[in-house]
């Protein structure tokens, strides 16, 4: 079975949204989750973000960065070209019942991964209010998407060119201590650079405002199988891919996660530079 | 002109110093003429100890006379009643605990090369393109296989000749399950998998890759739409240390270290995109097959220092002899009575040393074996740099998380009557997910066991109505 690009579309600079058909993904999908792909038989296993899925017409929709070889490729891809594999949705679903005011928090493509969760806390009866972080203004994506599910919405960008300028740590803190109903923020959902995830939960944590965060670790199988995606919550070992991709943000080691991350950079970017080579030989 | 008793024929093998350089086989096979002169050493003893010890009863004896006379196609469809899959249990079996370790050859010599005829004729099969013949009278009932390795194969070809309508899930993109991601190719090569799952295709059986039960289907919704289900998910989950220094860079379990460089093929990266970091030294934890497998693929990644660490001694080691014979051969270092303490990092979060404690044998424990004991005052430390934990793995976790109505044991082993039936009416289970870390042999047997319950059951219903 293989996934053919229905749509492409270039959301800023280095971002992409390709929708492709995968039905059984689209039926089962709930916000939270995510998928495995592989581009051809010769490609590695990576985990992607589903922005959004039409379970009618069978196919979902993945946001992803260029950040080396396999999301350089998959760019390379037009309509009509065709991903080998495509397995999920994994992970476990975005926990969604009305909490009350709820903030979520998304920098750079995890503002995509927290699309769907916006999207369905809504659509649960909370108020929304999310604050999307980028690296300058070009880079921010889906901001009149979310816009529609949030009753407030705040951009930050690292250079100022919108909204605030420097951190969405900085806004998250204002959004807290300014709120005149601080005891109504029940939750406060993060997703983006590890580093980023960890601001946050340093910046609820004196709150104590229940503050979840999205891991995205190395993953191989997705299944349980490989461990590479192990992390350590209170000092307890579990696999983002299984147990999460969710956790309690002010129990992750993230540390941990952040070391981990780069496991594999070297290599990673010797086949980018490769990729690369070979591409301009052509 | 049968010739009995005499030396076991030798089996030609790639050199050491050659074969750490690829990952081709190790054993290079017999030819027709030392097949039939292996062959002719069996004495056709009347008690069929190696029948009697072969878990699933395989007709050894005549495949051995047939192969003695040179008829491999009859000495092929005799296997293969017994034995769906013989190109690779000829491979992967501890046959020196069973059929050859009882045959009355091996008190003067080595007993006959019963893996090695067997994968032969396999083989010899597959080359001339002979396959079994059988007819399929189709019924109209369906029945779901869960996992693709040697017990769901097994049990998806057993039904498939009962004529049921046969779809086999597997959650990964290759069939083959440990088959697949977990055996390394110089001890079983990848065409010999791939041939046995072409052959499912091509008896009819419906394989849904990428297809993760539990996720993209419930198990209720599984349930009603089959007649009967057969539970083949196997032991995934790898187990870990639980010790400080685990979250470093460089530490693997057997599992992600074996599917990195077997399924996603690591060894060729550039050409394959999934990288691995292997550095020397390397420290395999554990001394069963596992363990084997993935020090002699660091070998093969150009390691050039491989530890063995185990906390017994090469004695009480549960890997087959072979393995243990192949991988000191090759240049690997058993350090024995040893147990990881912790695994200490650098400043950038990479492992550089491993302490360890020193180990002594106690009584024997529950599987027999002398227990080992810290000895304690004993640490030490070594320089090490990449380490895989091969402890041996759980059953999957996510699917038992899905399918809470399903009777387990402490160990998350699926419960199952003599029949392989769970406690839930028409589920049946096998394999590793019901025994822990089991043998192909034993998977392959449970999967044929369970087919014919599948079919009993089935039948029943259809006369109730």
């Amino acid at each position: 079975m293989s996934h053919q690009i229905v749509n492409k579309k270039q959301l800023s600079a280095d971002t992409y949204q390709i929708e492709i058909k995968a039905a059984h993904v689209a039926e089962k999908f709930s916000a939270g989750q995510f998928v495995i792909i592989r581009i051809h038989e010769k490609s590695e296993r990576i985990p992607l973000t589903v922005s959004s899925v039409a379970p009618i017409k069978g196919t979902i929709t993945l946001v992803f960065q260029v950040v080396g070889k396999t999301t350089m490729e998959l760019s390379s891809l037009e309509e009509g070209d065709s991903l080998i594999n495509c397995v999920g949705p994994l992970g476990n679903p975005s926990e969604i019942r009305k909490f009350g005011k709820v903030i979520c928090v998304g920098g750079g493509t995890g503002i995509a991964c927290i699309y769907p969760i916006v999207k369905a806390l809504t659509e649960a009866g909370n108020e929304i209010i999310s604050i999307l972080g980028a690296r300058t203004e070009k880079m921010l994506i889906l901001e009149e998407e979310i816009k529609e599910f949030s009753q407030e919405i705040y951009v930050s960008t690292d250079d100022g060119s919108k909204g605030h300028h420097g951190f969405v740590t900085d806004v998250l803190k204002e959004v807290i201590t300014k709120n005149q109903h601080q005891e109504d923020i029940n939750r406060v959902i993060v997703i983006g650079p590890p580093q980023m995830m960890r601001a946050a939960a340093e910046v609820t944590r004196p709150y104590k405002i229940k503050t979840i965060a999205s891991l995205n670790t190395i993953m191989v199988d997705g299944t349980g199988m490989c461990g590479c995606c192990r992390t350590y919550v209170n000092g307890e070992m579990k696999l983002a891919c299984i147990d999460g991709p969710e956790f309690d943000a002010h129990k992750v080691d993230f540390d941990a996660v952040i070391s981990r991350l780069s496991m594999f950079r070297e290599k990673e970017i010797m086949a980018y530079e490769d990729f690369k080579k070979r591409i301009k030989s052509k | 002109m049968i010739k009995l008793g005499g030396k076991r024929v030798p089996m030609r093998e790639q050199k050491p110093k050659e074969r750490i350089k690829n990952f081709k086989s190790v054993p290079l096979g017999y030819n027709e003429k030392e097949v039939v002169k292996e062959a002719q050493r069996c004495i056709q003893c009347k008690g069929l100890p190696c029948e009697t010890e072969c878990p699933i009863n395989m007709k050894i004896l005549e495949m051995i006379r047939e192969i003695a006379n040179a008829n491999f196609k009859k000495a092929f469809f005799i296997i293969k009643e017994d034995n769906p899959i013989p190109a690779i249990t000829g491979r992967v079996c501890p046959q020196e605990n069973q059929c050859e370790g009882v045959c009355p050859l091996s008190k003067r010599d080595q007993g006959i090369n019963i893996g090695k005829l067997e994968a032969f004729v396999a083989d010899w099969a597959r080359h001339a393109g002979i396959k079994e013949e059988f007819h399929i009278k189709e019924r109209p009932e369906k029945v779901a296989v869960v996992g693709s390795g040697p017990a769901g194969i097994s049990c998806a070809v057993d039904l498939r000749k009962f004529g049921f309508k046969v779809t086999l899930f597997e959650a990964l993109h290759k069939a083959g399950g440990v088959l697949q991601y977990g055996i390394p190719a110089f001890r079983l090569p990848t065409e010999v998998v791939d041939y046995e799952i072409k052959y499912l295709n091509d008896i009819g059986v419906d394989i849904k890759l990428n297809f993760f039960v539990g996720q993209n289907i419930k198990f209720d919704e599984l349930r009603k739409e089959y007649d009967a289900l057969f539970l083949a998910t196997g032991a995934g989950a790898p187990m870990f240390m639980n010790i400080p220094g685990e979250s470093l860079k460089g530490v693997y379990s057997a599992n992600e270290f074996l599917i990195r460089v077997n399924l996603m093929k690591a060894y060729k990266f550039l050409e394959f995109d999934t990288p691995i970091v292997c550095k020397s030294p390397i420290g395999i934890i554990g001394a069963g097959n596992v363990a084997m497998d993935a020090a002699r693929c660091a070998l093969r990644l150009g390691i050039e220092k491989v530890y063995i660490l185990y906390r017994r001694t090469k004695k009480q080691s549960p890997a087959r002899i072979e393995e243990i014979q192949h991988a000191v051969e090759e240049g690997i270092i058993l350090k024995e009575l040893v147990s990881p303490k912790k695994f200490i990092g650098d400043d950038d979060g990479w492992l550089e040393e491993v302490e360890l404690y020193t180990m002594e044998l106690g009584k024997p424990d529950g599987s027999g074996r002398p227990r080992p004991k810290k000895i304690e005052g004993n640490e030490f430390k070594i320089k090490i740099r990449t380490i895989v934990e091969a402890l041996g793995s759980m059953p999957n976790r996510l699917f038992l998380s899905r399918t809470p109505e399903l009777e387990v044991n402490d160990w998350g082993q699926i419960n199952v009557d003599h029949n392989l039936m769970t406690n839930i009416e028409g589920v049946y289970a096998g394999g590793d997910a019901i025994r822990g870390n089991a043998t192909v042999i034993l998977a392959l047997g449970d999967g044929r066991k369970a087919a014919k319950s599948i079919r009993n059951y089935i039948i029943n219903k259809a006369r109730k109505k």
